[in-house]
């Protein structure tokens, strides 16, 4: 199997403060990778990291095959992020944002729309996202995500905010993606759902990765 | 996807969002016509100096009403994280560049055409040497919007930006109010011959920054 990503003794720093501190990472392709940890463990820099929005300070690192001491840029295309933003434009309505994010990563149009039916956004395409409730912001960045059509998802606390049916079609979405043979990492506080979902654990503690769980 | 439309892609999402927000039509041009009618009020019409500095006092209007199209372009990247989420779709940095500058350059063009009337009504000036006033006035918008762009990313990442950007932008956009403003002036003397020499500092002036800012847009566009 594929490596996806490689990364040893990698730090990172927000300011002058580690997030992450000589963190060794190897991950084959394929599956469901939970990150696990408490706040400021370092999880999110980890994701951005792989996302190639943050650089490495020091140590080296791979992902898709991409080296990101030398270039953090080629690789995004194949990969997307949901963070804690929605990465969305409040005065574009929903289908326009999604229809937005799919072209610019090189996708056609069409996923942008197969993704908002999927997540259950149909009925506030024309909405704007200045006037979408919380949950509804969520299942847009979600959609953004999945019509981007990755190979690497990187999902931050992607339950946060969704209600019962949200989750559901969301686990319901990460099931289908696993059984293409695609890489996610989850890095979540939802310890029991994303558990379940999951082939493989680490915890992220004081900016470096333990592995605690292989399925 | 080619870089014609990533430029497409990048310039129509900015300005769909321009009309759709309505800042330039319900912000910046009001901001506009106020300053035109302070330098009506402060320079008293009946001594006719106002037809005489009409230029200098038009292209100072569309320079400080630049800044806040210029900043808005940036603050709109700003928002839930859409900055990130325009790196992450792995667009070329020049692209992304000229794509934001024709947006600018846009608005700025429709800024210019509307100020442009309400100081010949306002300031009773007599047009002539229309071509030249055209030219000046495409050369200079493209200058602005590329020195613009590629100062605003510059800003955007900074704490401060909003009291930073006009201060490092005006000083590098002196010379485009200094050649717009004698091209302008000559054009409306009726003496277009010598307007021609600042037309061609503008010209240059936007495409230096053009270069400059196609080359350095994507590291900046990174790193601040």
């Amino acid at each position: 199997m594929p490596n996806v990503l490689k990364l040893r003794e990698a730090v990172c720093l927000l300011g002058r403060f580690p997030a992450l501190a000589g963190l060794d990472l190897d991950l084959d392709a394929g599956g469901i990778t939970l990150l696990s940890g408490p706040n400021g463990a370092g999880k999110t820099t980890l994701l951005r990291l792989l996302a190639g929005l943050v650089p490495l300070h020091s140590g080296t690192g791979s992902v898709l095959g991409f080296d990101l001491n030398t270039d953090r840029v080629s690789h995004r295309r194949r990969l997307a992020l949901v963070g804690h933003d929605t990465f969305c434009y409040d005065d574009l309505t929903v289908r326009e944002n999604l229809i937005f994010s799919a072209k610019a990563s090189g996708r056609k149009a069409a996923i942008g729309e197969s993704t908002m039916e999927r997540l259950g956004l149909s009925h506030v395409a024309g909405v704007l996202h200045s006037r979408l409730s919380a949950g509804q912001r969520r299942r847009l960045a979600l959609a953004a995500a999945f019509g981007r059509d990755p190979e690497l998802l990187l999902l931050d606390e992607p339950h946060a905010g969704l209600d019962a049916e949200g989750r559901e079609i969301l686990d319901e979405i990460l099931r289908e993606t696993d059984a293409t043979g695609r890489t996610v990492i989850i890095a979540s506080h939802e310890l029991e759902r994303t558990r379940a979902l999951s082939n493989r654990e680490f915890s992220i503690r004081g900016g470096r990765a333990y592995l605690i769980e292989q399925a | 996807m080619n870089a014609f439309s990533e430029i497409k892609l990048i310039a129509g999402k900015d300005l769909r969002i321009e009309m759709r927000s309505r800042i330039l039509l319900s912000q910046v041009l009001p901001f506009g016509a106020i300053v035109v009618l302070l330098f009506a009020f402060a320079l008293d019409p009946d001594r006719g100096i106002l037809a005489r500095v009409a230029p200098g006092l038009f292209w100072i209007t569309v320079l400080l009403a630049a800044l806040l199209a210029i900043g808005r372009a940036f603050s709109i990247e700003q928002q839930h994280g859409a900055r990130d989420g325009l790196r992450l779709a792995g667009l070329d940095g020049s692209s992304v560049f000229i794509g934001k500058a024709i947006a600018i350059a846009v608005q700025l063009a429709i800024l210019e055409a509307v100020l442009g009337l309400t100081v010949v009504v306002l300031y009773g000036v007599e047009v002539h040497g229309v071509v030249v006033l055209l030219a000046t006035a495409s050369a200079a918008t493209i200058g602005l919007a590329a020195a613009g762009t590629l100062y605003g990313v510059l800003a955007a990442g900074l704490r401060a930006r909003e009291t930073l950007l006009p201060l490092l932008l005006l000083p590098v956009l002196a010379p485009v109010m200094l050649g717009a403003t004698r091209a302008f002036e000559d054009g409306l003397e009726g003496v277009p011959g010598n307007a021609w020499p600042w037309v061609a500092l503008l010209t240059v002036f936007a495409l230096l920054y053009t270069g400059v800012g196609m080359l350095a847009f994507g590291p900046l566009w990174e790193d601040t």
